[in-house]
This record gives structure tokens, C-alpha cells and sequence, in this order.
């Protein structure tokens, strides 16, 4: 099963002609299924066009009409990307996962707005996207260093997912599906909503949780896991040792007015059951420890 | 992005906010002019700098006379303000705002941010007016009343006379707190405020709202559509090494230890001065060169962390995807050359093409100390500051 994205996902690519769009959408079409899997472009300015095989349309609306795609990943311009997600949203797409990083909040703001009560999900934005290995890759990590297996990953930065991965590999363990949620303070899906979707999911047996300072996502996502989930979760939060009220590389990441330290945040989650680790390079060994 | 409270004022006056007349100024003599100008018997002479506590450093003084505006402005300018936002090396003074004076009856407390969990804009208000909101909120949360604001139809008349009529503010006061808080979101929204604080808000003994002190921040990823915001910045008050950084496109943040740390990503930067912590070592700085660093930005990078008289070694952690390790090695070779590298260097690669990346290091001819895994990296630059 996998969450959100499987063999059966078909794609379009929002930015497809600009440079990062033309660079991920070759790599994510070379990976797995990806042949079959990305169907679509849109651009306004270039309908009828196409690139390197795959159509583009002027709208969303159109590339789901002609080509039955019910999922989006953005490349767009941060000044361009949340009216990017507001016209997936409209076009009622399964998924959208914005890549894009530097989207002003305010934009944010109004995108969220417009989104409540749309079945339309959202992943992102600053984010590297969601991968289910041996399937199909939407976003900008590195394929190989995934494989099929019974994990799930969801983290909130990019490489450090990367790693995290790469430490359950090196434990034999592969994964279900990797979610990067990004590092944006007002963003799409939480860790919570992850959670609850790998809880339900028959072929994630754990659950490898990465955060970092910055809100409380992860301390609301902790609470939950404690009354309701069912399978192991671990967790690591990067940023013990970042200073308050500086901004970590993420636009998230920052600690302000004493809130949203790793100290609180790891404290409670191991209060609520969740196994966690100071030390970023046991993330791997943590989760083996947990199955 | 920070701006200065004269100049937070000028732009809320513009949406329509009560302030009192000041006049900002960089020299005593002009604060002795600004003070005759705005006439009256008493003034505020306030220090200008970004960080916050000025009061209690000593930066801010009430003048009853020309002559007292004259002495407190020399007694201000040019210190060097320490207040608990600044560090014990405190901020140079290089503005003043002369303020006229106002007869305060009683203060109050608003303020707005973005609330990350409802994704909306957060007005908090409280009668506590010129304590910091966060003590509040630790010592008498109840004190505190917030609106969540609806992004399309903003601050409603209903909302703020609500918020208003809570904190205590008299019913001869409402109408003009109404008209300050609704401009405040106007304000705040209309520029994409990252935070917009009037700390303390006052009630004059004549029963009119005005800002006594305001505070704004911008949201950095909207500066492109704020050319007006961008032209407020003071460079004097951002470390030079920052703005350095930004320049290049790199973002570094200097830290307190010995050890350089040069990571791509964010999360991973900041678990790699975790892990340094954790093997008994000290995190010189954050700094992430980013998705698609080349070899000159790895240069500039290594030069920003040798410009630390303090550090002692350097650990590169790169996890490669679309960064290519080999790119990264050759960077790194490229630069340890350049910057004639005298302190240890442990690298670390993993990911995209990492035996190619390697193989650079090993035939540069330099001495580096390679690293299998993060901890093997942690442990040996650690034991490399140790002198071992």
C-alpha cells in the first residue's frame, strides 16, 4: 500500500519548463515507475508544447482532464508558487507537493485559508518532497539510496532525511514511504498527519519521526501517538544546540520567546512513549531497537 | 529583516496608527534641535537599536528641560547599550529618537504574529503593558486575550472592540483603540510583517490609544515585493559576517565554540553542531551552503569560518544528492588551498558519487582526515581540538 503516492499515482509537473522543474522531472521519470507515473506539465505560456515526450497544458484543470493526473509537484517561483497551489487545489488534485522554497507567509496564509475544507492534501512547501521506494519518487531527493521495506519516514529538512535513511539502510532496513514536510513555518501536512496515515498503513510496521526546533508540531504529534498509535514511532530533533531566536537556514527553525527548543520538544515526546536519541547518527540503530 | 522604532512608526503612522511626534537623529546637536522643533517641556530621548530592553540599559531617558535633552542625548549616543538582547558586548548607539513627552495614565500590551498551528495571524493583547509578553504568558497567561484573524476579512470592528474592552482600556478610549488595532493588521498584512508589537501601548490622562514604542519585523521571503522595507536596513546594527554570508547566498550563523562545521541542508547542519556538542566538543558556527554550492562558494564559506579567531578545526558533512560529492571534494581542495588551511580538517561525504569524492581528497596531497559516518567525523575533529 504505501501512503499517498504509489505505482498508480499519475503526475503533472507545475514549472515543468524551468530549469529545476526540467532537471527533477527527468530524474523522477527515470526512477521506478516513473515512465508511466509522470503524464503532465503546465505552463500557461507553452500549451501544446511538450518536454522531452511529456504534454503540456495550460492549466492544471486541463493536464487532470486530458490526462486523468491527480497529483501535482511544483517548481514554480516562490513569488508564483502559492497561486501554483491554490489553482491544484481548485482543480480538486489528490496531492500537491511544493517544492518551492521562499514563499512569503502571507501567501501561505491565504493558500491554507482556501484549502479548509478541500480533500486536496498538501506537502510543503520548502520541502523535498515523498518518495515510495521502488515505486515512484516525487520530489528532489536521491532515489538510490532508498529501497522497498516497512518504514516510515516523515522529517522536516531535506539531507538530514537523506541521512536518516541511509542510517535504517545500513540496518537492512528499507522503507514504506519517505515524506520530507519542509521547513516552512506555515506549511501543508504535519508530522501528526503522517502519523496518522502510517498508522493506517498495512505496510509500515515503525515509524521514524525527524524534527527540529522551531513551533510544536511534534510535541501535538507526540501527544496523539500516545493515545493512539500502534506502532513504534522513534524520534530524533535537530537543533539542541541552536541559539534562540536566530533562524536556522529553515524559515521554521527558529526558537522564539523560549519556545520550541529540542529540549522540550524531545522531553515530550519521551513522555509520551516515543523512543528518541540525542545523537544523530543512532537513528538507525534506534528504530532496529524499537522493532 | 529588523528595522528601527522611529522608522516602525513612521510606517504605522501610515496606516493610520497613534503615535507621538518624534524626530530621529544622529547627532546631540540635532536631538537639541529636534527636541526646541517638537517643542513642550518634556521628551523622550531614545536610543536606536534593534535589540529590545533599551530601557532597562539605560538607553532610553525622559528630558524635562533642552539643556537635560542635550546631556542625556551625549550620555546615549555613541554607547555601547547593553540590554539581555545584545550580549555582554552590547550595541553601539548610532541614533536617537526625540520624542515628545506623553502623560501616561495607563499602559497596555498588543501585539501580532503568525500562529503557526491555526496558520493565521495572531493578535495577542494584554493590560500588562510594558512587561515582556512571553513573562506574562509564563507567570499570568489568563492576562493574555488573542484573535486568530481571518486572512480575507481581517480585524473586524467586533473582534477589536472585544480585545480592547478585555484588557481594560475605558469606553472613552474604545473607539480610537479600535482604529489602532485594525490599522496595526493593516499594517502588519499590508507588508508582510513577520511581527508587529506596540509595547506599551498608551492610555493618555486626556483618554486618547496611542504607540509609545513599536517594534516590526519582516518576513525575509517577501522582501522582493517590499523595496520600501529592504531601504529601511541598518547594516551597523547585522554582524558583518552574516551579511557577508548572505551575499554569497550562504546562511551562517557564528556560535560561541572552535569548531567550524560546513554542512548542505539545514536539519543536517544543525544535527552536526548537535552531534559536535555531544562528543564533548564546542559548534563555532551554523552554516549551510545549501542545495547547489559550487567550489567558489565552498571557498567563500571556509573563509567566513577562518575570519573566528577562535576556531580550532573544520568538519565538512555533505550528504550528496543532487550536490555531487566529487563537486564538493574539489571544492574543498580548491579552498584549503586558497585559504592555505593551518587548522585540522575533517571531511565527511556520503550520498551521490562519494568514491569519486574521496579519491579527490586522498590525491589532493592535503592533509585531510577523512570520515566514514557522522559519529567517526564528531569524534575526530573533537579529539583533533583536543590536541590528540
Amino acid at each position: 500500500m504505501s501512503i499517498l503516492i504509489n505505482k498508480d499515482s499519475r503526475v503533472m509537473t507545475q514549472g515543468i519548463t524551468g530549469k529545476t522543474g526540467q532537471f527533477h522531472t527527468r530524474m523522477c521519470r527515470e526512477y521506478a515507475n516513473g515512465a508511466d507515473c509522470f503524464v503532465a506539465g503546465v505552463n500557461p505560456r507553452k500549451p501544446g508544447e511538450n518536454f522531452e515526450g511529456i504534454p503540456i497544458y495550460a492549466t492544471v484543470k486541463e493536464a487532470k482532464q486530458e490526462t486523468g493526473a491527480n497529483v501535482s509537484v511544483i517548481y514554480v517561483p516562490p513569488p508564483f508558487a502559492a497561486s501554483a497551489i491554490d489553482e491544484a487545489v481548485e482543480a480538486e488534485l489528490d496531492l500537491v507537493i511544493c517544492i518551492t522554497e521562499g514563499i512569503p507567509v502571507r501567501d501561505m496564509i491565504r493558500t491554507r485559508y482556501k484549502m479548509q475544507g478541500s480533500k486536496t492534501r498538501l506537502i510543503g512547501p520548502n520541502c523535498p518532497g515523498i518518495i515510495t521506494p521502488d515505486e515512484i519518487k516525487i520530489g528532489i531527493m536521491p532515489g538510490y539510496i532508498h529501497k522497498k521495506g516497512r518504514i516510515g519516514v516523515v522529517s522536516r529538512s531535506g539531507t538530514l532525511t537523506y541521512e536518516a535513511v541511509a542510517q535504517l539502510m545500513a540496518q537492512g532496513l528499507g522503507q514504506s514511504t519517505c515524506i520530507g514536510i519542509g521547513g516552512d513555518p506555515v506549511n501543508g501536512l504535519k508530522h501528526l498527519d503522517v502519523l496518522k496515515l502510517f498508522n493506517e498503513d498495512e505496510e509500515t510496521d515503525a515509524v521514524l519521526m525527524v524534527g527540529e526546533i522551531g513551533g510544536a508540531d511534534e510535541e501535538e504529534c507526540a501527544q496523539w501517538v500516545k493515545d493512539n498509535m500502534q506502532k513504534p514511532v522513534v524520534g530524533f530533533i535537530a537543533g539542541v544546540t541552536a541559539p534562540p531566536g536566530k533562524r536556522m537556514g529553515h524559515a521554521g527553525a527558529i526558537i522564539s520567546g523560549g519556545k520550541g527548543t529540542a529540549q522540550e520538544k524531545l522531553a515530550v515526546m519521551e513522555a509520551c512513549g516515543i523512543k528518541v536519541t540525542r545523537n544523530p547518527a543512532e537513528m538507525g540503530e534506534l528504530l532496529q531497537s524499537a522493532l | 529583516m529588523k528595522i528601527h522604532e522611529y522608522q516602525a512608526k513612521e510606517i504605522l503612522r501610515q496606516f493610520g496608527v497613534a503615535t507621538p511626534q518624534g524626530k530621529a537623529c544622529f547627532s546631540v546637536d540635532e536631538a537639541v534641535d529636534a527636541a526646541k522643533q517638537l517643542g513642550g517641556d518634556v521628551w523622550a530621548v531614545k536610543a536606536q537599536i534593534y535589540a529590545g530592553g533599551r530601557g532597562k540599559g539605560g538607553g532610553v531617558k525622559v528630558a524635562r528641560s533642552v539643556d537635560e535633552v542635550r546631556q542625556y542625548a551625549s550620555e546615549i549616543l555613541g554607547m555601547q547599550l547593553i540590554t539581555h538582547q545584545t550580549g555582554p558586548e552590547g550595541q553601539v548607539v548610532r541614533r536617537l529618537f526625540i520624542e515628545q513627552g506623553v502623560n501616561i495614565a495607563r499602559e497596555f500590551y498588543v501585539g501580532m504574529v503568525v500562529d503557526r498551528s491555526s496558520q493565521r495571524v495572531c493578535l495577542m493583547a494584554s493590560s500588562e503593558g510594558g512587561m515582556e509578553i512571553e513573562q506574562v504568558a509564563a507567570d499570568t497567561p489568563e492576562k493574555i486575550h488573542k484573535v486568530f484573524i481571518d486572512p480575507v476579512i481581517g480585524l473586524t470592528q467586533q473582534e477589536a472592540n472585544e480585545v480592547a474592552s478585555k484588557i481594560g482600556i475605558p469606553e472613552q478610549g474604545i473607539s480610537e483603540a479600535i482604529t489602532l488595532l485594525q490599522a496595526l493588521y493593516q499594517s502588519f498584512d499590508d507588508t508582510d510583517a513577520s511581527l508587529a508589537e506596540v509595547n506599551p501601548l498608551a492610555l493618555t490622562s486626556d483618554n486618547h490609544v496611542i504607540a509609545l514604542d513599536a517594534k516590526m519585523n519582516f518576513d525575509d521571503n517577501a522582501l522582493f515585493r517590499h523595496p520600501e522595507i529592504v531601504a529601511l536596513r541598518d547594516l551597523d546594527e547585522e554582524d558583518p559576517v552574516e551579511i557577508e554570508a548572505s551575499e554569497h547566498d550562504l546562511s551562517y550563523i557564528p556560535l560561541d565554540g572552535n569548531i567550524g562545521c560546513l554542512v548542505n541542508g539545514a536539519g543536517l547542519a544543525m544535527a552536526t553542531m548537535d552531534i559536535i556538542k555531544l562528543y564533548g566538543g564546542s559548534p563555532a558556527n551554523f552554516l549551510d551552503v545549501g542545495g547547489g554550492a559550487t567550489a567558489e562558494k565552498v571557498t567563500e564559506a571556509f573563509k567566513l569560518m577562518l575570519r573566528n579567531p577562535k576556531l580550532e578545526a573544520i568538519l565538512v558533512n555533505i550528504f550528496g544528492g543532487i550536490m555531487k560529492c566529487d563537486v564538493i571534494a574539489e571544492g574543498v581542495v580548491m579552498a584549503a588551498r586558497e585559504v592555505q588551511l593551518k587548522v585540522p580538517l575533517v571531511v565527511r561525504l556520503e550520498g551521490t558519487n562519494v568514491q569519486l569524492g574521496k579519491q579527490i581528497l586522498a590525491d589532493s596531497g592535503l592533509t585531510i582526515i577523512s570520515a566514514e559516518n557522522m559519529a567517526d567525523a564528531a569524534q575526530k575533529v573533537v579529539n583533533a581540538t583536543k590536541g590528540s
